[in-house]
């Protein structure tokens, strides 16, 4: 940093990009130095990752300013972006599951031999010398396909450096890794910048951006906020930024009479997912679940409900077992689950809201055999109305909607079956503040009518905020049962990794 | 040693051209002639040749997550022009007749390769729709007219019989191709972008990598060798009647799934293909001489390709589960 | 429908029944029947109406269950093999082993369920693709319908069956008698796939296959019951062949399986799973009965049928995204909207 005037890598300014109705991009902005670490932050839906994928050659731009290393650019697809010089790192990993670990590496720039042949010896001497500098153990001939998300994550981040680029922009690389993981990507991450590099790094974590970063840029709804050094600001400031007026009460928690057990989960075990996992909830308690991404969280949810088998242990819900790998059960037993993967696995996005709505509950709705559309609506409609749904018409397919309704619709459609037991995984993950908190005053209210809950949540001030008790879950096992009171996040994130270690691959 | 064993069973085309012996050792401990007789010998290695070509060229467009159901039609149609060209301008070359027949079969490849990847529609779709239109091309082209041999140059026909040091012309041929498709697949960038492409598709885009451009050359590619295999057919059998290549598009893609080329693309090899074509070729050759009425021949084919998927299947859940034990005891230790 | 907090439907009821898929298929067969009957001598003579029918009933029966079978996202190659086998079934156990035509036909179509069972099986439950797995039954239910008889024919069946087959339902009327069941069958499906809360799961499983597990939709059993159903149905198909030609061989309805899936897919049933609607594949069967009919009267070969089938199939895939692509671009070109 100590060239003066030097020409800035990446220069946008005033970029906007819609698709169709939607804008997702109104004013975005972001100048970044060589030998900087920049930070861009913003909410989930504030237009980051459309910027990076402009950057990174995926979307066009509709108009604005796209500099880079001096030259105005218009990428019309990533390989442009990448021959320019730009690395990027999405947020999740895209690896081609059939082919070897080095190969991903190297894809379309294999090292080759005399006949324009794939040298496969030096790709996998390569790949070794890349994962030194990393400081992990991955064996670059075997295959993808099966590895965790972790490794996986780790490849992408081997694959971006091996590109030699001048910009590299990582969108959430550290969301899967752990603690000592992390550590190395930082300190590669610093020797690319002594280098003369320009890194942009998007994360949630603010602590990550502070021991890390330079400088700060944020993004709210599409538009350019403000660029500070990281040295003269702080979180209050930056969270104010963020989201553009006082945090009202996220954590909506009201205490509500705890009832009898609802939930009672014994000795759950799954080869490779969990081990011995036994917890109760009561009516009335939100039991949260933290625990890094891959720790086996979701695994234990999608067992419970049913929607995954498992090798030994019980289920019971108010008394009554509840049958392995079968979800209809679990529904007529009283459970409903808002799943992690609200596009994949919580929404048909391509069928309409209405029929979202009511597809949990339609075979109480056939009259004489019948199923008509009219009966559907008007059980959507009800609910949609209930959870003050926002959209144009309940014939418009969820995919119409934002992130926030999308959650909302997903509740109402496990709402509707009136439920005893709510597992929530991630119910707010991608979804706009106010919405946010609506959703955590409705799990409070649930709470407060009776209703156990179960709640997952990658965000550690969710959980703390939201849970009478805290379950930690490290590596598949349960290390820890915290209350409500005692729950620190040092207390959940010593849990959370004490069984931690970082050997990978094999 | 247990790993060696396991290699060994997972190396699919190991294993594929292992059936294959075993079927040709028995047959021919029920009838040496099936082998050793000079007949025997060159229909054992001539016969699967065109099916060969056929499998290598779908193995090509399998591996990057496409089908080419037209495969068989074009061969009709190149198998039917390789006739007229010899009637209509009896003395034209051979090599000229071939490289017209490559071209035609290029042409009409290049055709659902620009649809399936510019409009973005399935291949399994296009391509049925192809396979009627190319037939229906060469039907109303030949109307109730066929090739016969008399209608052929003798020293045309002379190489469906023609042998090298005891190896037929065809068959050299079909491993020639073989060779150049399977070096492609396998040391080039462009053959590994291939398998990139139908290992995930929205990755490779994501990637940069040149997808249209890979998709359109494997259906080319395919539709080229469908032209090589229609001259092949009417080298071989000497008579072109509406029905040559009918059907044949299923028996190829049943060849790659046997030699493990993965419906879903990514994964295989034309090596596995060929052994396949050349197991299906050779089982329906053997029965007879085993004594089970060639009648049956289909239904041997279609076990032979359920007994291979579902192979395929059991050792992936198998491998899945050693990898979960695996991760399982990583973190105890 | 006034108490409701919601708007129910965005696009006004014509919109939403004219500008379909299906809508443009049911346009293009009244079209071709309206040029067909003012230019084509004889087209709407009872008796062409009347073949035409009793041409298209395979493929009309077999598109039934098969519409559903591609709504969940997976294919079935081995229907015109299951019409083969349940043929020849037919044949061997009435002439052969001397049934009688009940039990024989019966047992075919119990048969025909049991070849339909192993493709949803091995589909549904091992976790195959339906592709690969119906390419290989396709092989091996011709097979085993070709080694039970070889090229030998079965021809000698009674008369009062054979002429079922035939029967008009008004004597010298265009209609046959085989219209009856074939429209309780419609029917039947219509509810199934359109009316009944299994329906919802079928679209849900071609849509969203995990978001469908995930709420309840007993994903493998909806695939497995599918493929069963088409299996049947196909044997059924196989019966009414072998009656309407009184001929049992082992090389019936050879090649049938393109041509119904061509049917379905033209009907603006997607090959992805979660879209389509059964009228679709109903007037693209027709279509083509409609077309290959006027055809053959204007003297064409079935050469040049295949060209137009073809044709029709290709353009009504390649329809569809670009003319999305041309509706996008128009939306970009308009003002935005303020929300």
């Amino acid at each position: 940093m100590s060239e003066p005037a030097r020409e800035p890598v990446l220069v946008l300014d005033e970029v906007h990009k819609s698709f169709g109705a939607t804008a997702a991009l109104t004013s975005g902005g972001i100048t970044v130095e060589a030998g900087s670490i920049h930070a861009l932050v913003g909410e989930n839906g504030a237009g980051k990752s459309t910027m990076v994928k402009i950057v990174a050659g995926v979307h066009r731009r509709d108009g604005g300013v796209f500099r880079f290393q001096g030259d105005d650019v218009d990428f019309s697809s990533t390989a442009e972006a990448k021959a320019a010089g730009i690395a990027v790192i999405y947020q999740e990993p895209t690896l081609f599951p059939d082919l070897s670990v080095a190969e991903n590496l190297f894809m379309g720039r294999q090292p080759l031999k005399p006949g324009r042949r794939v040298d496969r010896a030096a790709m996998y001497e390569q790949s070794e010398v890349l994962f030194q500098r990393l400081g992990v153990h991955l064996d670059p001939r075997r295959i993808a396909r099966g590895l965790s998300i972790a490794d996986q994550q780790i490849i992408e981040i081997a694959k971006a450096i091996s590109l030699d680029a001048a910009l590299l922009v990582m969108d959430e690389p550290t969301a899967a890794l752990s603690g000592v993981e992390v550590d190395r990507l930082f300190a590669v991450a610093r020797g690319l910048r002594d280098e003369g590099r320009a890194l942009v790094f998007i994360s949630h974590r603010f602590e990550e951006i502070f021991a890390l970063c330079d400088t700060v840029t944020v993004l709210r709804d599409g538009a350019y906020v403000a660029t500070q050094a990281i040295a003269d600001t702080n979180r209050g400031e930056i969270v104010a930024q963020m989201v553009g007026r006082e945090v009202g009460e996220l954590f909506p928690k009201t205490p509500a009479p705890i009832g009898d057990t609802v939930l009672r989960v014994e000795r759950l075990n799954s080869t490779g997912a969990f081990h011995d996992v036994s917890f109760e909830v009561r009516a009335g308690e939100i039991v949260g679940i933290a625990g890094l991404v891959g720790a086996g969280r979701s695994e234990i949810a999608r067992a419970v409900f049913g929607v995954d088998g498992y090798d030994s242990g019980s289920v019971h819900l108010n008394g009554e077992a509840i049958p392995m790998r079968d979800p209809r059960a679990s529904i007529k037993a009283g459970m409903a689950f808002v799943p992690e993967d609200r596009r994949l696995q919580g929404l048909i996005t391509d069928g309409s809201i209405a029929r979202n709505i009511a597809s949990v509950i339609r075979r109480g709705l056939a009259k004489v055999g019948f199923l008509t559309s009219r009966s559907e609506l008007r059980a959507a409609d009800e609910w949609a109305a209930r959870l003050h749904v926002k959209t144009h018409a309940l014939d418009m397919p969820a995919t119409t909607m934002s992130g926030g309704n999308q959650q909302k619709t997903v509740l109402a459609k496990w709402l509707a079956t009136e439920p005893s037991l709510l597992i929530v995984d991630e119910p707010t993950r991608g979804i706009d503040v106010g919405t946010k908190a609506e959703v955590h005053r409705l799990l409070s209210d649930l709470a407060g009518q009776g209703i156990a809950i179960v709640m997952i949540s990658s965000e550690l001030s969710e959980v703390l905020g939201m849970a009478d008790r805290v379950l930690v879950v490290c590596e598949g096992r349960i290390t820890a049962d915290i209350d409500r009171d005692q729950a620190t996040p040092e207390a959940v994130m010593r849990a959370a990794t004490q069984l931690h270690h970082t050997e990978a691959g094999a | 040693m247990k790993n060696a064993v396991s290699d060994l069973l997972r190396s699919r085309e190991l294993a594929v051209a292992l059936v294959l012996i075993a079927a040709v050792v028995l047959t021919a401990l029920k009838s040496e002639s099936f082998v050793f007789s000079a007949d025997g010998w060159r229909n054992l290695l001539v016969t699967p040749s065109m099916l060969v070509i056929l499998a290598v060229g779908q193995a090509a467009v399998i591996v990057t997550r496409n089908v080419d159901l037209s495969v068989g039609s074009v061969l009709g149609l190149t198998a039917y022009m390789t006739g007229r060209i010899f009637i209509e301008a009896p003395g034209t070359p051979i090599i000229a007749v071939v490289l017209a027949a490559i071209g035609l079969g290029a042409v009409l490849g290049l055709v659902n390769g620009v649809i399936v990847a510019v409009a973005k529609v399935p291949a399994l779709v296009i391509t049925l729709g192809t396979l009627y239109i190319y037939r229906g091309v060469f039907l109303t082209w030949a109307g109730s007219d066929r090739i016969n041999a008399s209608d052929l140059p003798d020293d045309f026909l002379a190489l469906g019989n023609k042998q090298i040091a005891s190896i037929p012309v065809l068959s050299i041929v079909a491993l020639l191709v073989l060779i150049a498709v399977g070096y492609y697949l396998y040391s080039t960038r462009g053959g590994r972008e291939m398998y990139a492409i139908g290992s995930d598709p929205d990755a490779a885009r994501l990637y940069g990598l040149p997808v249209t451009r890979r998709v359109i050359g494997a259906f080319v590619l395919s539709g080229a060798l469908a032209g090589l295999a229609g001259v092949v057919y009417a080298a071989r059998y000497g008579t072109v009647s509406s029905g040559a290549g009918l059907g044949i598009e299923l028996e190829a893609v049943g060849a790659a799934v046997i030699g493990g080329v993965a419906i879903f693309g990514g994964s295989g090899t034309v090596w596995g293909a060929a052994i396949g074509a050349a197991l299906l070729v050779t089982i329906n050759r053997a029965l007879p001489v085993v004594g089970i009425s060639d009648f049956w021949q289909r239904a041997v084919v279609g076990g032979l390709i359920l007994a291979a998927i579902v192979l395929d299947r059991v050792l992936a859940l198998h491998r899945e589960r050693r990898l979960s034990i695996e991760r399982d005891t990583r973190s105890l230790a | 429908m006034t108490s409701l907090n919601f708007r129910a439907h965005a696009r006004p009821a014509w919109r939403r029944l004219l500008f379909t898929r299906e809508a443009a298929v049911i346009a293009i067969l009244a079209a071709v029947l309206l040029y067909a009957n003012l230019a084509v001598s004889n087209f709407d003579s009872p008796l062409t109406m009347y073949y035409l029918f009793l041409d298209v009933t395979p493929l009309l029966l077999i598109a039934l269950p098969l519409t559903m079978v591609i709504v969940t996202g997976e294919i079935d190659l081995s229907v015109a093999s299951v019409v083969g086998l349940s043929s020849v079934l037919v044949g061997v156990l009435y002439a052969h082993a001397g049934m009688p035509m009940w039990t024989a036909a019966l047992t075919a179509i119990a048969v025909g369920a049991v070849c339909g069972s192993l493709n949803g099986f091995l589909v549904a439950y091992v976790g195959l693709p339906s592709l690969a797995v119906t390419i290989g039954t396709l092989a091996l239910y011709r097979g085993v319908a070709i080694g039970l008889l070889g090229t030998e024919a079965v021809t000698d069946f009674p008369e009062t069956w054979t002429d079922l087959a035939k029967t008009r339902i008004v004597e010298g009327g265009s209609l046959p008698l085989v219209l009856v069941p074939i429209a309780v069958l419609a029917a039947a499906t219509a509810w199934l796939l359109h009316f009944s809360p299994f329906g919802r799961g079928v679209y849900e499983v071609g849509l969203g296959r995990e978001a469908a597990h995930f709420t309840g939709v007993n994903v493998e059993r909806t695939k497995f019951l599918l493929f069963v159903l088409t299996g049947a149905v196909s044997a059924l198909a196989g019966v009414y062949f072998t009656l309407r030609y009184g001929s049992a061989r082992g090389d019936n309805a050879y090649g049938l399986e393109l041509q119904v899936i061509a049917a379905v897919l033209l009907g603006g049933v997607s090959i992805f799973g979660g879209r389509g609607a059964l009228h679709g594949p109903i007037a693209g069967v027709l279509l083509i009965g409609a077309v290959s009919s006027a055809m053959r009267l204007e003297g064409q070969t079935v050469n040049a049928i295949n060209i137009v089938i073809g044709v029709l199939l290709v353009a009504s895939v390649v329809a569809t995204p670009v003319l999305n692509r041309v509706a996008a671009e128009r939306a970009a070109r308009k003002p935005k909207r303020k929300e």
